[in-house]
């Protein structure tokens, strides 16, 4: 079937996913092989998502860790002090 | 998986970059059931970046997220006795955060729950910008702070529904069953928010993106 570029657009997310019908997959890259505009529009998107996921992009607070842990020590601690069967485990 | 991944910058000490796998981390919550408390540091530590994105997805501000994260992770230690295996550890934990988090944005709006599961947007296009070019942006593009921050506004800007089902698939890597899971909704509906998601960040960003490209270097080194 031959695909139009829109019709392509609709399932750019599925093909970076790879879960696209085998039969869909065939078509959208043969289009790919001739549509420039689709292949940027795949080309950019992947980009941005790679981009986008990188542990630079989304920092943790400094010292997120450490406080969290001394969040969890102190709780661990408490319920250490709680009768068996008062906690959570 | 999109990418490749960085070390967590900041693990406790550890760098810890897979996961542990299910049998591993079946053996540690058993050890914490049966009483060797501290074990859940060492439980818990390879999701405190998942725990703090899930959070910071649904309140969008980074002191919120933090101490919700904290309290997830409370919780989740609390609860531990009542996870069964049904779902993954991960999936588990995510749901407790996803909770909190929603918890967290009610009670800073002051409104009811259906306030914040919006309705399935019918409106907007969700078609990208198409283009004829595109120079990929390399990774080491990241060391510039606006960059980072026009990814981050980017994420932050897109509408709630479509900005979870984003977080946790392409931030945090969880796949399309988990999503669902821990989100409380069917597959369907996580592939529909996940390509209008990617679609907006591409109309979004690609305009920006374009502007601030390298430029392509003639054979005499000058920038064509």
């Amino acid at each position: 079937m031959k695909l139009d570029c829109k019709h392509v657009w609709e399932h750019i997310s599925e093909y970076i996913d790879k879960t696209v019908a085998a039969e869909l997959l065939k078509d959208i890259e043969l289009h790919l092989e001739h549509c420039e505009i689709c292949s940027a529009v795949l080309d950019s998107t992947r980009n941005i998502l790679i981009l986008t996921a990188d542990d630079r992009t989304f920092e943790l607070p400094v010292g997120y860790s450490k406080r969290l842990h001394e969040r969890l020590k102190e709780e661990i601690e408490k319920s250490k002090q709680e009768p068996p069967g008062g906690g959570q485990n | 998986m999109i990418g490749m991944r960085r070390p967590p910058s900041e693990a406790g000490g550890s760098i810890i970059v897979m996961r542990m796998t299910g049998t591993n981390e079946a053996g540690l919550i058993a050890r914490i059931v049966a009483g060797e408390k501290e074990v859940f540091h060492e439980l818990i530590r390879p999701y405190e970046r998942m725990v703090y994105l899930t959070l910071f997805a649904i309140v969008k501000n980074e002191t919120e997220a933090e101490d919700g994260a904290q309290e997830a992770v409370i919780s989740a230690y609390r609860h531990l006795s009542s996870f069964r295996g049904d779902a993954k550890f991960s999936t588990w934990l995510t749901t407790i955060a996803i909770n909190e988090g929603r918890k967290r944005l009610r009670k800073a709006k002051g409104a009811a729950e259906n306030s914040i599961e919006e309705e399935e947007g019918h409106e907007g296009d969700y078609a990208p910008t198409p283009l004829t070019d595109w120079r990929e942006i390399p990774l080491e593009a990241l060391e510039r702070k606006e960059l980072r921050e026009a990814l981050r506004a980017a994420v932050a800007e897109l509408p709630d529904i479509y900005r979870q089902v984003f977080v946790l698939r392409d931030l945090e890597e969880q796949n399309i069953e988990e999503t669902a899971q821990a989100l409380g909704i069917n597959p369907g509906a996580v592939k529909v928010r996940l390509h209008r998601a990617r679609m907006m960040m591409q109309k979004r960003l690609v305009p920006f993106l374009k502007t601030t490209a390298p430029a392509r270097r003639g054979f005499f080194g000058s920038a064509l």
